[in-house]
Parts: structure tokens; C-alpha cells; sequence
């Protein structure tokens, strides 16, 4: 097999990630249209969680997933319940101030309590080795983070398609205004999404510890990425975040591959291109 | 409705623009550090400096609406223009500014084409997109920007050739400051205009704008373009005044800043920009000063409670202040 | 009304201002101002250096030629040499500084080199590694290291152990060009021959296709430059998964690459990469031991270059101190400051008296087990060694 797809391989393993990272901000962006720029916050909590469990209890790394999850979910709902839904009315750029000014005081926390260093992870044995197929190595840890991603991709469609949730969810999203006026408890189906998002960003977020390192500065510098993902798939759009995310994990490892000279740039013109060809993003609302 | 709002536009126009005595005082306050602070100039000077940069961000986005996440970028632009003149030989400072201007102004009415067409998150996200290729792109000409190193060798010519720029940064404020208030006066008669006024039709409007003979495109597009030139004025003084120009001039980080300090000090007042500019940086020396290393704390706490106690900015909670006060009364 | 209290706001803010403090001079203390990263993302490096700043200062004291050493620390935040420049001034103008130390990052330290030479003040710079830097104030004493100081010498010695082909990847960015450079330069003057070459963008996350490119040409080994931080991680992940044997395929690298947090990351897949270094804690001399552990027991975490670089550094200014009998003025510090030499716990160093730069023994690493753990193992050396880049360049 050429090695091409080899390449191809870590990209897509590398756009799943920053689906989980995504998809999360997408929806509740696209349902309240609360600008939260916190986001890649409760990444970076969910990865300190699964840090702080496996290095300093021993617990072993997949035990740790879940409580990255739950953590992160949980210190979204109070924080939302404590805070942001007081700014649900307030103009987009107050929001920004307010989740910017949450995200530099979890630096400034982050910083305090572990260290500016980059936070070594053990990961089990069998997840760091690499396999062999077809003359071309891939990496067990990429294989099992594709694996993660797609389970909740298909459990998200599946939950917003065939479920009543979903279906109130996808009303919401739609037409916020009708939807409450059919009795919709929006506000309660909000702090329930934001939850679930936030929680799949805290999962994003330990699983992202192997692939690209965990520091202070994770959120801010995932943000970028994930606002990307989520402008060029269309806010509120699950499938979106998904062909976005692949497109540009696979984009950038394209590019680098072929044209390294112009790999920095690829992922902003890709973007720069994707919006203005479709502003609302490709499957975003018209 | 004020009683000059119903008396016509034209009268309205008059009366927004004569000079109210707080605006005095603002303006003379700014004399203060050369008298109370001398050792705080060259902060005074970064602050007027950054204030211009807010400034011209506040022309587009509190006056036109138009939110930009990559406005650094004609800030860069001036920065590097008025650099490379520099160590081309020429040190001159204004005209070095003029050069600076008229290149940061080409950019932005170039790229005006692109953002009056786009709104909402695509415009946000092409605005970051432009300025993240345009700093991979000045990293990548290093043979002409210094890359990472930065632009070595700029040394400014003393202003009207008795000035010096030195340590202790009395010319450098003098130049910022006079810099400030010269555009500040222009863009007061700007904002207080027929075209100000169709600005904010547009801001509030857009759509509805063409319907009474507007041209909303050529007007996004004239203010985008003069926001870039005043810009592109900022990143000048910035490299002439610190004689230091590298990549984060252009960067994602002083893009993001400059839209904090703007949202902070309030949007579409036109001093907000300044009196943000000036909060956040003083907030900042001072609490990097007492604790240096987590100082972002501190920072986020003071945007927190902005946000919370003073809606629409500084200058937006204290005019909701004022105007309490003045019901009362 | 709402201009008025935009006038408060703006007196306000410059009340805010008057809050600093203005600290007299006083005759009998020697003030060092350090221009460092506390915060950001190159908080740790500043971190360390600042510890090794403390270190000596607890160990020697803090009284110098009957002067008290005091220290005013400032922080950049990371790349801003506007910021870092008017740091500088402020520490000399506001607060008296009579020295400048610190810097990590390059440009921040070229900035700062116009205000020591225009305010003649000694500067000591401990971690910044461009070579021009040590020549833009004739006041500056370096005490870290210079990139080709390290890579000419691991170019040299590469070709000199039998490495024919190598493939060189590297940041696109000023020290990562900088490092290309002179590690090709020492490696081709060797009779090596380079295979290819690429430049990565410095915020790379993941380098899966540019190792799969560096395997396909075939090198005897792969040349990888990067920044600490995040990257040695994916380096080390990228390198097992495209499947290169280290054995077969030798991976060269700064001292970066295999820094303690990189091998912890990294894991086994790091066993056998070589590196070149001016200092690693596992270095066996007594100096060294006592240095380590008294590190360890004052800040518990090890020792790295950037440590010794503030250690060394204040080494520097105390003995130039005790040379000037206290006095503190530019002229007489870096008089003093030249051609002195002191065993540091990396090995014997000295002051280059016509650069002004660092002249040490450069070491070449393999990575091992050992320890419980991963370490670097130093097998060859090269004594005395300056700074290639200004031996060539026109005097």
C-alpha cells in the first residue's frame, strides 16, 4: 500500500478528535446561540481529570474516560446554571468577554495547581504499540480513538433521529421562538445538551493527552481549531461537525504531505474557501 | 428623542458634535503622566498607542457592526512598512507614518471586497483566517520580515530632527499621543456625519439600508478601508517608537486582545476603545507586576465582572449609571 | 453626562498607574532586573530559570562585594520584544536596575540588547541561543548555549561516526533554520550528504506525514529540530507509528527532544535516540551530584539546561561583582566578566573574551534505560567548543 494512506489514516484519527472537540459548541451554538469560547476549557479539564487519576492514583486510563466525561459535564451545568444563562439575552460580544474571561482564569487555575510542564501520560502497553497491515504501520492508540469517535458519532445521530430528545433538540435548533411556543421546555433542553457537549470536550480533551500533549495553554489553542470546525460544518449540525472535522484532519495531513512548504497555511485557506463558497457552513441553516 | 433629533439631521449632527467639557478633561488628563508619572511614559506611550488600534477596531465593529478576528493584520502591516523603510535607510518618522498608512490602507481596501460580502460567524472566521495566513506568510518571507527574530536595525531619525527617541520615552508619548488625538478628531467627524449616521443604519440594519438609497457595500467597504489605514497609523508609531517590530504584531493574540480591551472599555462610543485600551493594560502591568505568574487570573476576574456589573462596557454601565442618577434627581 | 465620566474613567486610568511604586536607589544594592516568561506558553523555561536563579542565590547568599542583591522580575508572556524592550526600560528608568538578565526567547532578547547598550548596563543572557544576539550590545555575556554551537558540533560528529545519509526536519521558524543551518554546514563539511530536507509549521500537532516522508528517502538517519513543550510527545508517537526503527533508522536531535519531560512522554520508543546537549542532570561530576540533589530537595523536579543557564548566569554576576569590588556599571562588569572561567555543574566554562559568548564542552547523548526510567547516557564530548557562527563571521 503506498504510504500515503498511512498518512491518511493518522488524519482522520486526527479529524475525529477534533470532532469530539467539537461538535459539543456546534450544537449549543446553533440552539442558543450562546457564543461560549470556554469550550476547549472543559477539554483541558477532562484532561487534567484523566492526568491527575492515572498519574497520581493509578487508576488505569480506560476507567478514566467516563469520569473525564462526567467531570467536565457537571462543571458545565454549574456553571451554567450559576452564570450563563443570566447572559442568554446579552449582545454576542458580552458573551465573549464573560467565556474568555473564564478561560484565562482556568489557565491561570491549570497553571497553579499542575505546573506550566507538559503532562507525561501512561497510556496501557497494548495502546501504544503499532500494527502492520499491508506494509504500512498504524498506531493501535489511533485506531481506538477512530473506534471512540465513531460509536458517539452514531450514537449522536441516532439519539437526535430517533429519538424524542433529538427530536426536541432539532426543533429547538430550528425555530427556538415555535419550538417554545409547542411547550418545549427549552431552557431545561439546554442545560441538557450543554451538559452532554461539554462532556464530549472533556472526553476530547483525555483522549487528546497521547495524540498532542496537555498543557496551560490547551485551551486557547484548540479553540482556533475548534471554531474552524464548527463555522465551516454549520452551526447545530452534528453531521456537519463530523464531514468538517475529517475534512480538515485529512486536509492538513494532506498538505503537509505533499506540499509541506504550504502546510501551515492549507487548514485557513480550506476554511477561507469552505466559507465564502458557503458561509452558513455545509450543513449549516440558510 | 432629544428635541435637536427632531429638529433635523443636520441640526442633531450639529449638536453630537460640539465638544462636551468631560471630553475636555479626558484630553487633558492624557497630559498627566508627563507631570505626575515621567516613569510610566513608555506604558503611556504602548497605551495611546493600543488605544489608536482600538479606536480604529470600534470604527467597524461599534459603528459599522462588522466583527473582526484578524484586524491585526493592517496593524502588522503599517508595523512592518514603517520598519522596513527604516532599515532601508530612511528613518524619518512621518513620513515613514504616511507610507505605513497608505500600505495598511491598500491591504484593507483589497480585502474590504471580501468582508462587506460576509456576516455573522463566517465573517468572524474569514477576518481570523486572513490574519492567521498573513502571519504563517510573514513568517515564511523571513528573508524580508526577519521571520522570528524580528526586524533588526530600525533606528527613528529624532522627531523634526531635535527629538530624540530614547529610554525615557518623552518623545515617544508626545509622538503616540499626538498621533491619537489628531485621528481621534478626524474620526469624531467621521462618526458625526451623514456617513457615521448611515453607518449605524447598517449596523442596525443592513438589509433594510439599500432600501432608502444607501449604498451599504461602498460604505462597509470606505470604512473598512480607513479602519485598516488607522490601523496600519498604530503599527507605525508602534515600530518607530519602540524601534522593534516582529511576527505578533500581526498575530491571532494581539487580534484577539485589542477586541477584548474594545468590548471592555464599551462599543461604539468612540472613547471606549481608549478608555479600554487603557484599563486592560494598565490592569495588566500592574497585576503582572504584583504576581507574575498568574496574573491571567486577575485579568479574567476583571472581564468577569465587567461583564457582570457594567453591561455594554465601561463606559456603557457607567452611562446606565448616570442615567439612573440623573432619573433620580 | 457619559462624557463626563469617559473623562473619570480615562483620570481613572491613569491613578490606576500611579499605584507602582517608585523605588528609590539605594547605594548599598545592586538591583538585577530579570526579563523572564512567568506566564504563557513558555512559562516553564522561565520557570526554571528563575529556580535556578533562586538555587545560587540561597546557596552563596544574597550579599555581593558588601552589596545586596535584589531582583526585580518581569514578565513578557511569552514573544513581545515592544513589551519586553519597555520592560527593560522601566527596571532601568523606575526601579534603578544595574543589571539585565534572564531571556529565553530571541527576539524578546534582541530588543532588550538596544537598551543595554544605549543605557550601558551588563546583560546576561541565560537561555536565548541565536548567535547574533551576544553582538548587538557590547555588554552582553551569554552563559547557556548558541544553536551552532550544538548543531555544528552534532553535524560534525555525525559525519565523523559513519552517517552518510541524513534527512533534516526542522520548526520553520528562526532557531529551527538556524539549527538546519549549521547542522547541515558541520554535517556536509564532514563529507555527510543530506537526503532532503523540510520545514514544519511551528504549531504542529501531529507528525505522522513528515516522518512517513522522511522514511521514504531512505536516510542512515533523520535529523528532527523542534521546541520543547507539546511536540516531543508527538514526535515520539509519530516515530513509533510510522514504524522507525531506531535501531536500523538513527534520529539526531537538540537537547529538546530528549528533555526529562520528552522521555516521559515519549516512553520506550525513545531508547536509542541520540541528542546533543551542553548539560543533562544524570552528567557524572561531584559538582553536578550536589547541584542535582540540592535541586531537587529546594524546587523537587530535576534540573535541565535552563536551569543551569540562570545558575551559571548568576555565577557570572557575582563573580564579576567580587572582581569590580561592587561596582555595577556596564563598563566594569563586562570588563571583569571577560575570560573569566569556573567548573559549572555541566563542566568547565568560560567567557569568550572577544565575543562575549559561552565556551563549553558540548556532550553527545544516547538515550538508555536506566533509573527506573529513561535517561540520557553522555558518550562522547567535545571540550571548548564556541560559537561557530561567530568564528566566521567578518571581524
Amino acid at each position: 500500500m503506498p504510504p500515503v494512506f498511512g498518512v491518511l489514516f493518522d488524519g482522520l484519527a486526527y479529524g475525529m478528535l477534533l470532532f469530539l472537540l467539537s461538535v459539543g459548541l456546534s450544537v449549543t451554538l446553533g440552539m442558543m446561540n450562546f457564543v461560549n469560547l470556554a469550550h476547549c476549557s472543559f477539554a483541558m479539564l477532562g484532561g487534567y481529570v484523566t492526568v491527575t487519576l492515572t498519574n497520581s492514583f493509578g487508576w488505569p486510563f480506560f476507567a478514566t474516560l467516563p469520569i473525564a466525561f462526567v467531570a467536565a459535564a457537571a462543571t458545565s451545568v454549574v456553571l451554567e446554571r450559576a452564570f450563563f444563562r443570566r447572559f442568554y439575552n446579552a449582545s454576542d460580544l458580552e458573551q465573549c468577554l464573560l467565556t474568555i474571561g473564564i478561560v484565562f482564569i482556568s489557565i491561570a487555575a491549570a497553571a497553579y495547581i499542575y505546573g506550566t510542564i507538559q503532562q507525561p501520560l501512561q497510556l496501557p502497553p497494548y495502546l501504544r504499540a503499532s500494527f502492520n497491515f499491508a506494509g504500512l504501520n498504524f498506531s493501535v492508540y489511533r485506531l481506538f480513538l477512530m473506534a471512540i469517535a465513531l460509536l458517539i458519532t452514531v450514537g449522536l445521530m441516532l439519539g437526535i433521529e430517533a429519538t424524542r430528545f433529538g427530536a426536541q433538540v432539532r426543533a429547538a435548533v430550528n425555530n427556538q421562538r415555535m419550538a417554545r411556543g409547542l411547550g418545549i421546555d427549552v431552557d431545561s433542553l439546554f442545560a441538557i445538551t450543554f451538559a452532554l457537549g461539554s462532556g464530549l470536550a472533556g472526553l476530547g480533551g483525555a483522549l487528546a493527552i497521547a495524540l498532542v500533549g496537555l498543557d496551560p495553554s490547551f485551551a486557547f489553542t484548540y479553540l482556533i481549531y475548534v471554531l474552524i470546525v464548527v463555522s465551516v460544518g454549520g452551526l447545530g449540525s452534528i453531521g456537519g461537525s463530523f464531514a468538517a472535522a475529517m475534512l480538515l484532519g485529512v486536509s492538513d495531513v494532506a498538505g503537509k504531505y505533499y506540499v509541506p512548504a504550504i502546510g501551515a497555511f492549507l487548514i485557513y485557506l480550506v476554511m477561507i474557501v469552505l466559507l465564502m463558497w458557503r458561509p452558513t457552513g455545509l450543513f449549516g441553516r440558510r | 428623542m432629544t428635541s435637536e433629533a427632531l429638529a433635523g439631521p443636520g441640526r442633531y449632527l450639529q449638536a453630537q458634535i460640539r465638544w462636551r467639557w468631560s471630553e475636555i478633561a479626558f484630553w487633558l488628563a492624557t497630559l498627566l503622566p508627563f507631570v505626575l508619572t515621567p516613569s510610566y511614559l513608555l506604558l503611556a506611550s504602548q497605551v495611546a498607542i493600543t488605544a489608536l488600534f482600538a479606536l480604529s477596531l470600534d470604527l467597524i465593529l461599534g459603528y459599522a457592526g462588522i466583527v473582526s478576528l484578524g484586524h491585526a493584520a493592517y496593524f502588522g502591516i503599517g508595523a512592518y512598512t514603517a520598519g522596513l523603510i527604516s532599515t532601508a535607510g530612511w528613518g524619518e518618522p512621518l513620513t515613514g507614518l504616511f507610507a505605513a498608512a497608505i500600505a495598511a490602507g491598500i491591504f484593507g481596501y483589497l480585502t474590504s471586497f471580501i468582508v462587506a460580502r460576509f456576516h455573522h460567524l463566517a465573517l468572524i472566521m474569514i477576518t481570523l483566517g486572513i490574519g492567521l495566513v498573513l502571519q504563517e506568510a510573514a513568517n515564511s518571507a523571513s528573508w524580508l520580515t526577519g521571520g522570528f527574530d524580528g526586524l533588526q536595525g530600525i533606528h527613528t531619525w529624532p522627531m523634526f530632527g531635535r527629538f530624540h527617541f530614547d529610554l525615557y520615552g518623552y518623545t515617544a508619548y508626545s509622538y503616540s499621543l499626538a498621533a491619537l488625538f489628531v485621528i481621534f478628531l478626524i474620526a469624531r467627524r467621521l462618526i458625526h456625519s451623514p456617513f457615521g449616521l448611515a453607518l449605524r443604519g447598517i449596523r442596525e440594519n443592513g438589509q433594510r439600508m439599500p432600501a432608502i438609497g444607501a449604498p451599504t457595500h461602498a460604505h462597509i467597504r470606505t470604512i473598512y478601508t480607513i479602519a485598516a489605514i488607522i490601523a496600519g497609523i498604530a503599527g507605525a508609531v508602534l515600530a518607530q517608537t519602540t524601534e522593534t517590530v516582529s511576527l505578533e504584531t500581526l498575530g491571532f493574540q494581539r487580534s484577539a486582545d485589542v477586541l477584548v480591551m474594545l468590548i471592555l472599555g464599551g462599543t461604539g462610543r468612540l472613547y471606549g476603545g481608549l478608555v479600554g485600551a487603557a484599563v486592560y493594560m494598565v490592569a495588566r502591568d500592574q497585576f503582572s507586576g504584583l504576581n507574575p505568574q498568574y496574573w491571567y487570573f486577575w485579568i479574567g476576574l476583571l472581564l468577569i465582572a465587567v461583564v457582570m456589573l457594567l453591561p455594554n462596557g465601561i463606559l456603557g454601565g457607567l452611562s446606565l449609571l448616570a442615567r439612573r442618577a440623573r432619573a433620580q434627581s | 453626562m457619559k462624557k463626563l465620566l469617559s473623562g473619570l474613567a480615562g483620570l481613572a486610568g491613569i491613578a490606576l498607574a500611579l499605584m507602582g511604586v517608585v523605588s528609590a536607589k539605594a547605594q548599598d544594592s545592586v538591583k538585577i532586573g530579570i526579563i523572564n516568561e512567568y506566564s504563557g506558553q513558555f512559562a516553564d523555561t522561565g520557570a526554571q530559570i528563575d529556580n535556578g536563579i533562586k538555587l545560587y542565590m540561597k546557596q552563596h547568599g544574597d550579599t555581593v562585594a558588601g552589596k545586596k542583591i535584589e531582583l526585580i522580575r518581569k514578565d513578557t508572556g511569552g514573544i513581545a520584544p515592544d513589551l519586553a524592550k519597555r520592560l527593560a526600560q522601566e527596571a532601568i528608568v523606575r526601579d534603578g536596575a544595574d543589571i539585565l538578565a534572564g531571556f529565553s526567547l530571541t527576539p524578546n532578547a534582541l530588543a532588550v540588547a538596544d537598551v543595554s547598550a544605549e543605557a550601558k548596563k551588563f546583560m546576561v543572557v541565560m537561555n536565548a541561543a541565536t548567535a547574533i544576539i551576544t553582538t548587538k550590545s557590547p555588554y552582553i555575556a551569554r552563559t547557556s548555549s548558541t544553536t551552532p554551537q550544538l548543531n555544528y558540533t552534532l553535524g560534525t560528529w555525525a559525519a565523523k561516526s559513519g552517517i552518510k545519509k541524513v534527512y533534516t526536519m526542522v520548526s520553520d521558524y528562526g532557531p529551527g533554520i538556524d539549527a538546519e543551518t549549521w547542522f547541515q554546514t558541520g554535517f556536509k563539511e564532514g563529507g555527510g550528504q543530506i537526503v532532503g530536507s523540510v520545514r514544519f509549521p511551528v504549531a504542529s500537532p501531529d507528525f505522522s506525514a513528515y516522518i512517513q516522508a522522511a522514511k521514504d528517502s531512505n536516510p542512515d538517519a533523520i535529523y528532527i529540530w523542534i521546541p520543547g513543550g507539546t511536540q516531543p510527545a508527538a514526535v515520539g508517537a509519530a516515530l513509533a507509528e510510522r514504524g522507525i526503527d531506531v535501531s536500523k533508522t538513527k534520529v539526531l536531535g537538540q537537547d529538546a527532544l530528549a528533555s526529562e519531560t520528552a522521555l516521559k512522554s515519549m516512553g520506550d520508543v525513545a531508547v536509542g535516540i541520540i541528542s546533543v546537549a551542553d548539560y543533562d542532570y544524570t552528567h557524572d561530576s561531584a559538582l553536578n551530584h550536589e547541584f542535582v540533589k540540592a535541586f531537587n530537595d529546594e524546587f523537587h523536579r530535576s534540573p535541565d539546561f535552563f536551569a543551569v543557564g540562570g545558575y551559571d548566569g548568576t555565577h557570572l554576576i557575582y563573580e564579576a561583582l567580587k572582581k569590580t569590588g561592587g561596582k555595577a556599571d556596564g563598563d566594569s562588569l563586562i570588563e571583569a566578566a571577560k575570560g573569566m572561567a569556573w567548573e559549572s555543574p555541566r563542566g568547565p566554562i568560560s567567557i569568550d573574551p572577544d565575543t562575549r559568548d559561552i565556551i563549553q564542552t558540548v556532550y553527545i547523548r544516547r538515550v538508555v534505560k536506566a533509573g527506573g526510567g529513561l535517561q540520557n547516557l553522555e558518550f562522547d564530548s567535545f571540550p571548548n567548543v564556541k560559537d561557530p557562527a561567530k568564528a566566521r563571521m567578518p571581524h
